[in-house]
């Protein structure tokens, strides 16, 4: 990294202050991240001197807000190495994103017994949408299946299931419960000799690791700026701009048409056609300052400092006892989801927070693969670029407190 | 100074490790559930009755320290008593975990949970269990909808 751990920390104002009589050590990473200086100073910047609505008003403001606007979605389209801004669609994040799909994709190209492929590590915001989408289309779910608590994908089962009738497939890249680095391009090439369509859910891949779509070869992509140091409510869908040129539009509204009678009206082209109302202009400036802050430090850099964080976490984990650590066993992402037996996840959660330290407790949005775990509820400690070994030495103490207090 | 061990009183500890009365009944007059789908506890309340007098209760499920303690001091104070005095109970028992003041002496074992109002996200773990047991005693039908806390 190009600047060092210190003047990191130091650019996220949140991360100074105790809690509880403690330091805070922020650890839900994978829930939202931290927003440094710069992506707050461009948001309330925006908002003293430039705000106003966007491809409206001729006026001074509203050509700044739009030239803002527009620039953020040139710089997300370079961010992903997407070909062009016109296959950018800002939406309210990943979820949104992948709802977008899921109605204007499904609505147009499934027939009764086509089939969706997921995963079952899906967050439910990869999964509902789908179920939605068959419910409505006749379409049927089908599931790549994980092999355990090593939390990997069973991709022997790959070829197979894509051969049945299986017209799109959805699968996250890394997964929020578990750490696992899914192997994207190669899912995507599998997919591709097959004719399937894909989609990448990238939440808690963006602001992690180098990404680049044409390298990935996915046909969409979805992913929230609040994951990657952005404002919430905003994110993006990447679309093949073919695929998206051919797609009917998600919502109706102002901004998005070209021509309204009465009885019916013509629609602009890609992106705008997608984007329905006066968008989240300051999230999408803001969503702007935080891939310059990430590039600024490198993504590569990020990738190796999240994982040197999560391996580091994971062995010192591995070696309490009465533990039971979720995810793979090498190559984990900056994520550590683990089960104490004798511990609900929600007391040490609290327990933990007393303690200055923000942790996951629950089922992530996850619940069918918590089944397959046979668990309720895993506790998550997940990393970004602040965090540091230091406090994984504090947390693991902490952890060793409560399996003593609830003994 | 809020500290851990306002919330997880010795009493608390105790139940959760050695909880009383769980297990599944044999023959209950009525059974309820109680769910949290937010943090997956789930907990079955059986009840058996003379009258509206509660003759023997269970409870069998899983969750967390709180809600786990809750249900077992929950079902060794509501043997022997009717409807009336249920209500009674689970009225002072809300007040305390909302507010923290102890101003019954029926309580007993109950007030251990008076440190829960300084968690305000732990308070439906409190009562998650007293919802299922008013659900059972005052429906005589079997098996009513779950009740979920929310
Ligand atoms: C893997 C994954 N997919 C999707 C989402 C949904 O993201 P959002 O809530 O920002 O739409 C999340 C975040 O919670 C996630 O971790």
């Amino acid at each position: 990294m190009k600047k060092t751990m210190t003047s990191i920390r130091e650019e996220f104002p949140v991360l100074d202050q105790q809690v509880y009589g403690h330091d805070l050590i922020y650890f839900d990473n994978a829930a939202t991240t931290q927003k440094p200086r710069s992506v707050i100073d461009a948001v309330s910047g925006y908002y003293e001197k430039d705000n106003s609505n966007v491809h409206r008003g001729i006026h001074a403001l509203s050509h700044r807000a739009t030239e803002a606007y527009e620039a953020a979605r040139a710089r997300a389209a370079a961010f992903i190495g997407a070909g062009s801004e016109k296959e950018i669609v800002f939406t309210r994040g990943t979820t949104e994103a992948i709802n977008l799909v899921a109605s204007s994709w499904c609505n147009r190209y499934l027939k009764p017994g086509d089939r969706i492929l997921l995963t079952e590590m899906e967050h439910h915001s990869n999964l509902v949408p789908w179920q939605l989408a068959a419910e409505r289309t006749g379409a049927e779910l089908v599931f790549v299946p994980v092999t355990g608590d090593e939390g990997l994908l069973q991709l022997d089962r790959l070829d197979a299931l894509l051969a049945g009738n299986v017209k799109l497939f959805a699968f996250t890249h890394i997964s929020n419960a578990l750490g696992t680095i899914n192997p994207v391009a190669e899912l995507c090439r599998r997919a591709r000799d097959q004719g399937v369509v894909t989609l990448v859910d990238a939440a808690q891949s963006v602001g992690h690791a180098p990404l680049d779509v044409s390298g990935i070869g996915c046909d969409f992509l979805a992913f929230s700026g609040h994951k990657m140091c952005g404002p919430t409510g905003i994110g993006a869908l990447y679309g093949r701009r073919d695929l998206l040129e051919a797609l009917p539009p998600y919502h109706g509204g102002g901004e998005m048409i070209r021509k309204v009678d009465l009885h019916r009206s013509e629609w602009k082209g890609v992106p705008h056609k997608f984007e329905a109302g006066t968008p989240h202009i300051s999230g999408a400036i803001g969503l702007h300052a935080a891939m310059d802050y990430l590039d600024e430090i490198g993504r590569k850099a990020i990738y190796s400092h999240d994982r040197e964080l999560g391996e580091y976490a994971a062995e010192r984990l591995r070696s309490l006892r009465n533990l039971r650590l979720l995810g793979p066993p090498a190559e984990r992402a900056g994520i550590a989801s683990f089960h104490l037996p004798n511990v609900h996840a929600h007391d040490v959660v609290s327990f933990a927070d007393r303690r200055g330290l923000a942790l996951r407790g629950g089922h992530h949005c996850t619940q069918p693969l918590m089944k397959r775990l046979g668990l309720e509820s895993t506790v998550r400690a997940s990393f970004y670029i602040y965090n540091t070994k230091e406090e994984i030495d504090r947390f693991v103490e902490v952890i060793e407190e409560i399996q003593a207090f609830f003994g | 100074m809020q500290d851990i061990a306002d919330l997880y009183q010795a009493v608390i500890l105790d139940h959760n490790r050695r909880p009383r009365n769980f297990g599944e009944m044999e023959n209950p007059d009525r059974v309820a559930v109680g769910d949290n789908p937010v943090c997956g506890d789930h907990y079955t309340v059986f009840l058996q009755m003379d009258g509206d007098r509660i003759r023997e209760i269970t409870f069998h499920g899983a969750g967390c320290a709180i809600s786990k303690a809750s249900a077992s001091v929950m079902t060794s104070m509501l043997k022997g008593k009717t409807l009336a005095e249920i209500k009674a109970l689970y009225s002072d028992f809300h007040h305390l975990v909302t507010s923290g003041e102890i101003d019954e002496g029926n309580l007993s074992d109950l007030s251990a949970f008076a440190g829960v109002h300084q968690f305000p996200a732990r308070i439906k773990c409190a009562t998650l269990s007293w919802h299922a047991a008013l659900n059972a005693a005052e429906r005589p039908g079997e098996e009513p909808e779950p009740v979920t806390t929310e």
